[in-house]
């Protein structure tokens, strides 16, 4: 579904990621690791097509990036769900409203039944109408999942999902996507918490893999 | 639970670019002016119009023959230029003014007790024309030749520079429709520009769940379109409203027929529609121009 074939990022000269090989296959299940600045968002950025490598070349379902229209482009962020570390909600729609954005955005019926069993699915039925700035931080992650789930992706891009919430929902979080995943869905989450990495290893099979020197490794058996 | 108000008057886009306040009310309220002033534009234009085929056709129905000739002379002079003007195509009568009535003529400038028979005056005679017209040159040369006191006045003098002014007036007016077109187009996208820039997170969440193009310069432009047209209709009200109570001064006065007449009063029906195109289209070039610069 998505394919990294020797890509090498950085910004203003200073190196960030090179020769970079990956390749999301549906169904898997990915961490993300290394430490804060190595580049993990930069990576997740260029898997859904919001940054353009230096060199490399990346395909989505198929389509080569660098020569993707700004439509093409849209259309494929249909197929993946982005959870973003800040969220990203307009903040003077109601959390329905914002958690149903992708079906209004590309032109499309609401279907409010779907839509009221994912806010539960996500434990957020009876926030459906408080605007995004009065809900906490955990509210927040899982009403961006709801989002990113809404449209049924094929691949789930969660970039640091328990960055601002406590343990309990943090694990909470990793259920849903685990619970995702195990639906067909393919999942890679960016963290640093490694905690949540070895507590989803007894839920999920998963791969982790590690950004260090640049480079793309495989970190699995150190965990 | 779940309400979208994505049946709001503003389309399938609904509210996803929020209320800005200042740069939708100040382009409402710019509108406004704008169009108010091109009522007056218009008005003017048409105004100077009528004015010019008012005075066109008022003078060029009429011309006149001096006859000017020492006293002697001048009785035959005036029969030979009256048979030349009732043989001459175009001239539907003529007919010699009495003494009576270039006193009257005279009278604005000299008082009524001119002993006008004493005087030595040219005789006058008024040609009433045919609708086809007349050859004036051609008269001029056969009066020339047959009654060299005669001289033909058919008013052009008067009329040239009367209807040039008009014609310059409408014109005027004309290029100042054009300007306030063009600084409402002006007006609209610096507006657009900055609504763009005031909302790009809206424009980078709207990317992120995967929203193409067309659809984020859609909610940009119909907010933006609907307040220009309606700035546009409260302007063009406010303005033909003006015109209707100003007051108008009898038939005869110089600003006779300044304002809106007749039919003319439906043209400011077609400025709140043009507003709102040129807004849609300064808006969506905008739009269009600012996100091609974006991933």
């Amino acid at each position: 579904m998505i394919r990294l074939a020797n890509v090498s990022h950085d910004y203003g000269g200073r190196g960030l990621l090179s020769a970079v090989d990956l390749h999301i296959a549906p169904g898997s299940f990915y961490f993300l690791t290394g430490p804060s600045g190595a580049g993990k968002s930069t990576l997740l950025k260029l898997c859904y097509g919001d940054l353009q490598p230096r060199s490399g070349e990346i395909t989505l379902f198929g389509q080569d990036t660098a020569t993707l229209s700004r439509d093409a482009l849209a259309d494929t962020r249909r197929r993946i769900g982005v959870i973003h570390q800040d969220c990203q909600f307009l903040d003077h729609l109601t959390l329905a409203e914002n958690v149903a954005l992708p079906f209004v955005a590309t032109g499309r019926d609401v279907p409010t039944k779907d839509l009221s069993e994912l806010l539960s699915w996500v434990g957020l039925e009876h926030q459906a109408d408080s605007l995004p700035p009065t809900l906490s931080g955990g509210e927040r992650q899982r009403a961006a999942l709801a989002r990113a789930v809404i449209m049924s992706p094929e691949v789930v891009l969660a970039d640091e999902p328990t960055g601002n919430v406590d343990w309990e929902m943090s694990q909470r979080l990793l259920s849903l996507l685990v619970e995702l995943n195990r639906m067909g869905t393919a999942v890679m989450i960016a963290t640093h918490d490694l905690n949540l990495i070895r507590t989803a290893k007894s839920q999920v099979t998963s791969r982790t893999l590690r950004i260090a020197d640049h480079t793309l490794q495989s970190a699995g058996s150190e965990l | 639970m779940a309400r979208f108000p994505s049946l709001s008057f503003l389309g399938d886009t609904g509210q996803v670019v929020p209320e800005s306040g200042h740069t939708a009310t100040l382009t409402t309220v710019t509108s406004a002016a704008m169009a108010f002033l091109a009522v007056f534009a218009l008005a003017l234009s048409l105004s100077a119009g009528q004015l010019s085929q008012r005075w066109s056709d008022t003078l060029a129905q009429s011309a006149t023959l001096r006859v000017s000739a020492p006293a002697s002379e001048i009785a035959a002079q005036t029969a030979v230029a009256v048979e030349v003007l009732r043989t001459t195509p175009g001239i539907a009568s003529t007919r010699v003014l009495e003494v009576d009535e270039q006193r009257a003529l005279l009278e604005p400038w000299f008082g009524p007790d001119l002993p006008i028979e004493q005087l030595v005056l040219p005789r006058l005679i008024e040609i009433i024309e045919a609708p086809q017209g007349f050859d004036a040159a051609g008269l001029r040369l056969r009066l020339a030749s047959e009654a060299p006191g005669a001289i033909l006045d058919d008013h052009t003098r008067w009329r040239r520079p009367l209807v040039h002014a008009a014609s310059s007036l409408r014109g005027l007016a004309w290029v100042s429709v054009l300007l306030i077109a063009a600084a409402m187009a002006a007006m609209i996208t610096l507006a657009a520009g900055f609504s763009l820039a005031a909302n790009a997170q809206v424009i980078r969440v709207l990317r992120l769940v995967g929203a193409r193009d067309a659809f984020i310069v859609r909610a940009f432009v119909r907010r933006l379109t609907l307040g220009a047209l309606i700035g546009a209709a409260a302007g063009t009200v406010i303005g033909v409203l003006a015109f209707a109570l100003l007051p108008v001064s009898g038939d005869t006065g110089f600003l006779t027929g300044l304002g809106f007449q007749g039919w003319t009063w439906l043209t400011p029906l077609a400025i709140p529609p043009l507003a709102a195109l040129i807004a849609w289209v300064a808006t969506r070039t905008t739009a269009f121009q600012v996100l091609k610069k974006e991933r």
